[in-house]
């Protein structure tokens, strides 16, 4: 397995500059390996056994029958298990979740692990799996919102409170002229990585090697550690490339710690990857929600209220209540604000993060909300956005860090070709006769920061070495993580050997949240400036460098030389420098993060604004997204074909949620019905017709030392509620549940 | 999955003796392998019938008609000239079907023998009739929302998923099979049944019988110029039918002289009804007319849980199938095949 790439070569800054992704020739050739392409000496196949049953209990593993199968190893249940050090239903960290993983015969939902079969192949282990045939004491299952009473959410996912309220909301719905009352369901999705869960895990007395893709890289030595009774640093983690993450990689789950397990149970390494089907149950989900929002106005458009209520699926064993709320949260000025949660326990896998999460649920219902308000009150959807712009943050006061949001409902109006569209629906027909259909959303998201860690090194030859721990989950942080590494270090990308995706190097952070270029980005460049600075004090008070005595504030790096930035002729090479140094090669470490302070002090997010157009069909309600025009400001673009790349990724997940995306619960059973890609749809290539991306020039100060928000979820916010209010505008019908599908508008036809 | 034998006989007669009881014919595997994982089959015995010499050719017939061996692999059949040529409803229902890798693997006889969708059909741990005789049906009150509207029974409500049968059964197609008992031949119309009391006997094949080819008759061709095969789905490819119809038109001098109307994806067999093709003979081709010949289709139809919708449904695409029938067949198959957004190739 390799951890660097080679780069492509260019002159120049590296940031900035479209470089096409290294690992993606790689990747389509098949040479890339993935955790499940390793193969150690000895391996042992698992595979797990998942509930059939969404409640109750497991009375009967037929184990003989497996064990006699031919090449069935071991059967691991609750009776054989073997101890953990950490008890999964604790909670000793953040993002630590409770998960199954044998501790008793209890059936909490389906597709939960009941068992682990581990054979000299994966045909042998799966048939031990079936020959198992578990029999169960079942429970009536509780399936849907409503299947229990609802609980009020005191402290939300991420430390975030349940509710929040700004201003009074009672005041704001005595003023309101005018007022929509809307109720929003989303449904249950699952992340569905291309690439399934997999753990190859190899024991060598008490030091774990995992293969594994993972968004969190060393974080999870911990993580490993704790629940293996083992050191962090006894856990080395191999994650170089992940076929996607959306949030489900970042967590541990029942599967591979039982895997894990196994593998110290016999000795031996142990490769278990899940079924597609498995992928729906234990590693994590977006809840359902339904949503109830408020929206008051005045006269003059101006919103006096925006109440925005959330409930949400959980788990009966832990909490994570799709925090959709918040989406109403930061966006509009209203004079009152409230978000407030409140989550049902089913039986259910536990919800967790997921592609936007909270924000995309949320903004969904907000953004179609926000479209019966500007329909009531007569006005262009863009103008009542407009008229309820946010000059600082609704609530707080506080200032945005930047904000080029007018500029982007501006720019993607105009390349929409907005203007000119009909208040009423109904009212567009192309040349075939299909219904036309305009709607339009705004995107936000916030722009956080974790903590990173990286190292630089200059190499006696004058090339660099950066190291950091950082995810590629497909977005691209092979590229642009080396791109910003290498300006660090003021070298082209080709003079700069990057090292990643390995949990022996410096802490990469996590790959969630839209921060990890920012996060990682900010550690990495800092570890170049670092190293160039020491460099530069060795030169200037070298007397044999013609930098001697310039005096380091007057330095400036660029390829590979340090150069008086007053007198480019006085310059030297850094091989030069470390040469007459001793020839060592030298080390900078830099560090990403924002300090809290700065956080206090401005509301940091991403905007965008996203107009779609939909034609559905007049009489057999056939829906298909023409066209989608997503105008973004997320502060400093390092690599512009990557960052539209996860644009583009984004908006073609809120065509999912909008029009695809749903897990069918059998109601008498809790399992759910379509747990396979027929079944499940995602969009596919004809489903995504004409889609445009504008990123909008941003120069943020405040927000990193780079300036860097993030664009890996935005996509999803604002494109979602675009299309739901295009279909409305083609075809006079509201729909309030999504994915919107051909049954509904037939009903209301 | 469990163990089983697997075998590739070198002759049509070797793998017809080649078979036992428990024993599936494996074609291209893309629904049966599917199957097998889930293990919702558990075949003791694979015979591969994909090498087996003469099945794989389309030919005409001295009697004018068609004749597609077994083996054909399904865009081989889409893509022959000739045939979308003579048959272009027959091409556009293929072409509407799975995904371009898929169609490469898929045969013509193995899509008259791929099994319902219905997900409690493919799921071991769910009852079902079919699967399992006598079991009974979980998927009568579950989700249902894609389950027949018309021929089902209290032990079965599954559809069966073909769209390329739907188009078969509007043109007449016929089936020549061989068994141990020799060749013979089944009408379309007789080849799918309705699940009654048995929904585990699927076909009018006999145990041990093999399909060898299909033959559209010379008078299938007399309807290219005026038919249509269109699909409402989920998303824009790559999804079953939620409801389709093949709709075939012979008009002569302002009047319809001949006509076939399939429904697809309402019945556990592509839906035909004899008494809405004769309304249409005779007639103008007109709006008042198709609407009529659709409700006349898809009378009788019952929801067989929380799918109303499909009736409807059913009889709207039907109307709109033979309303493109009418207006003639495109001149080159849509980027989109089946899609009622019918986008023009690309050039």
């Amino acid at each position: 397995m390799s951890d660097t790439l080679p780069y492509a070569t260019r002159f120049g800054s590296n940031s900035g500059q479209s470089t096409s992704r290294r690992d993606g020739v790689a990747k389509v050739t098949g040479a890339a390996t993935f955790a499940a392409d390793n193969h150690p000496q000895g391996l042992l196949y698992a595979v797990y056994v998942p509930a059939t049953i969404a409640r109750g209990r497991v009375t009967h593993l037929d184990v003989a029958a497996a064990k006699a199968h031919p090449g069935v190893v071991e059967v691991m249940t609750p009776q054989n298990r073997p101890a953990l050090a950490g008890d999964p239903d604790s909670k000793p960290f953040m993002f630590a979740f409770r998960f199954e993983a044998l501790q008793d015969d209890t059936v909490r939902y389906a597709n939960q692990p009941i068992a682990l079969v581990l054979g000299e192949t994966i045909e042998a282990a799966t048939e031990g799996a079936r020959l198992l045939n578990p029999q169960y004491q079942v429970m009536p299952p509780r399936v849907g919102l409503d299947a229990e009473a609802p609980y009020k959410v005191v402290v939300g996912n991420f430390g975030r409170p349940g509710e929040t309220v700004h201003g009074d909301v009672a005041a704001g719905h005595a003023a309101a002229v005018q007022s929509v009352d809307v109720t929003y369901e989303t449904p249950a999705q699952y992340h569905n990585a291309m690439e399934t869960h997999a753990v190859v895990a190899s024991w060598d007395g008490d030091q774990l090697t995992l293969d594994m893709p993972h968004q969190a890289i060393v974080m999870s030595r911990g993580v490993f550690g704790y629940y293996f009774g083992i050191p962090a640093e006894n856990v080395l983690l191999r994650s170089p490339y992940l076929g996607g993450g959306f949030g489900s990689k970042s967590i541990a789950n029942g599967p591979q710690v039982l895997a894990i397990l196994a593998a110290r149970m016999t000795g031996r390494p142990v490769k278990l990857m899940l079924r597609r089907d498995q992928m729906f149950g234990p590693v994590g989900h977006r809840g359902a929600t339904r949503q109830r929002l408020r929206i008051g106005i005045d006269e003059a458009g101006h919103m006096t209220v925006l109440e925005h209520e959330a409930l949400a699926a959980t788990s009966t064993f832990d909490d994570f209540v799709e925090n959709a709320a918040n989406a109403s949260q930061g966006l509009y000025a209203a004079g009152a604000l409230r978000s407030a949660h409140e989550g049902v326990r089913i039986d259910i896998g536990t919800p967790g993060p997921m592609r936007a999460p909270g924000e995309a649920s949320g903004s969904a219902a907000l953004e179609c909300a926000m479209d019966e308000m500007a329909e009531r009150a007569g006005l262009d959807p863009l103008e009542f956005r407009l008229r309820n712009y946010a000059e600082t943050e609704p609530g707080t006061g506080k200032p945005y860090s930047s904000k080029a949001l007018r500029a982007c409902y501006a720019q993607g109006a105009e390349r929409f070709g907005w203007a000119g569209r009909p208040l009423k629906p109904r009212q567009m027909r192309d040349e075939q006769g299909m219904l036309v259909g305009w709607g339009m959303g705004t995107a936000l998201f916030p722009a956080p920061m974790f903590a990173a860690q990286a190292r630089a090194t200059l190499r006696p030859d004058g090339s660099g070495l950066v190291e950091t721990a950082a995810a590629d989950m497909g977005q691209g942080a092979w590229t642009a993580l080396a791109q910003i590494a290498a300006d660090g270090l003021g070298l082209p990308l080709d003079k700069v050997e990057f090292r990643s995706g390995s949990s022996d190097l410096p802490d990469g952070g996590i790959a969630g949240g839209s921060g990890h270029t920012a996060t990682a980005g900010t550690a990495l460049h800092a570890a170049g400036v670092d190293a160039v600075r020491q460099l530069t004090a060795m030169a200037v008070s070298d007397p044999a460098s013609p930098l001697f005595g310039a005096g380091n504030a007057s330095i400036v790096a660029r390829d590979g030389r340090l150069f008086v930035a007053e007198d480019a002729s006085r310059s030297d090479s850094y091989a030069d420098i470390l040469a007459r140094a001793g020839g060592q090669a030298l080390v900078g470490t830099g560090s990403g993060g924002r300090a809290p302070e700065a956080a206090g002090r401005h509301a940091m997010y991403s905007h965008g604004a996203v107009f779609a157009e939909v034609k559905v069909d007049p009489d057999l309600f056939q829906i298909r997204v023409t066209r989608l025009v997503g105008a973004f400001a997320a502060g400093r673009i390092i690599n512009p074909k990557l960052a539209n790349s996860q644009l583009y990724g984004g908006m073609i997940w809120g065509i999912s949620f909008a029009l695809h995306e749903e897990a069918r619960f059998d109601p008498r059973t809790g399992r759910i019905m379509n747990a396979d890609f027929a079944g499940y749809h995602i969009p596919v290539n004809a489903d995504v017709k004409g889609l445009e991306v504008i990123t909008v020039h941003e120069d943020d100060p405040f927000v990193n030392a780079l300036g860097i928000k993030g664009v890996g979820e935005i996509g999803i916010t604002g494109t979602v509620g675009a299309i739901g209010n295009a279909i409305w505008h083609a075809t006079g019908t509201r729909i309030r549940r999504f994915p919107i599908r051909i049954e509904d508008l037939l009903a209301h036809a | 999955m469990n163990l089983f034998d697997y075998t590739r006989p070198a002759s049509v007669e070797a793998a017809i003796a080649a078979w036992v009881p428990g024993a599936a014919w494996l074609g291209g595997g893309t629904n049966l392998v599917d199957l097998m994982k889930t293990g919702a089959m558990q075949p003791g015995k694979l015979i591969d019938v994909t090498r087996l010499p003469g099945l794989d050719r389309i030919e005409t017939l001295p009697d004018g008609s068609t004749r597609i061996g077994a083996m054909v692999r399904n865009a081989d059949l889409a893509h022959d000239a000739g045939f979308a040529r003579a048959f272009p409803m027959v091409a556009e229902a293929l072409l509407s079907g799975a995904s371009g890798q898929l169609r490469n693997a898929a045969t013509v006889g193995g899509n008259l023998m791929q099994r319902t969708r219905c997900a409690y059909f493919a799921d071991p741990h769910s009852a079902c009739n079919r699967r399992t005789p006598g079991a009974g049906c979980d998927a009568r009150g579950g989700d249902t929302g894609g389950m027949a509207v018309l021929g089902w029974s209290p032990a079965c409500i599954a559809t069966n998923p073909s769209d390329f049968c739907v188009a078969l059964a509007a043109l007449e197609a016929t089936v020549e099979v061989q068994g141990t008992g020799g060749k013979r031949e089944i009408a379309f119309a007789d080849f799918h049944r309705l699940p009654g009391d048995t929904p585990e006997i699927e076909t009018a094949l006999q145990p041990g019988e093999l399909i060898l080819a299909l033959r559209l008759p010379a008078e299938a061709a007399q309807f290219a110029a005026n038919s249509r095969y269109l699909k409402l789905r989920e998303r824009t490819s790559y999804a079953f039918a939620l409801v389709s119809a093949a709709a075939a038109l012979r008009l002569d001098g302002g009047r319809i002289v001949a006509a076939r109307l399939a429904l697809g994806a309402v019945a556990a067999k592509p839906w035909r009804v004899a008494s809405a093709e004769a309304l249409l003979v005779g007639q103008a081709p007109e709006p008042a007319l198709f609407a009529r010949a659709a409700a006349e289709a898809v009378a009788g139809a019952a929801p067989s849980g929380e799918n109303a919708h499909k009736i409807e449904l059913a009889r709207r695409i039907a109307v709109r199938a033979l309303t493109a029938a009418a207006q003639g067949t495109p001149d080159r198959m849509p980027a989109l095949p089946a899609s009622v957004f019918g986008e023009p190739a690309h050039v």
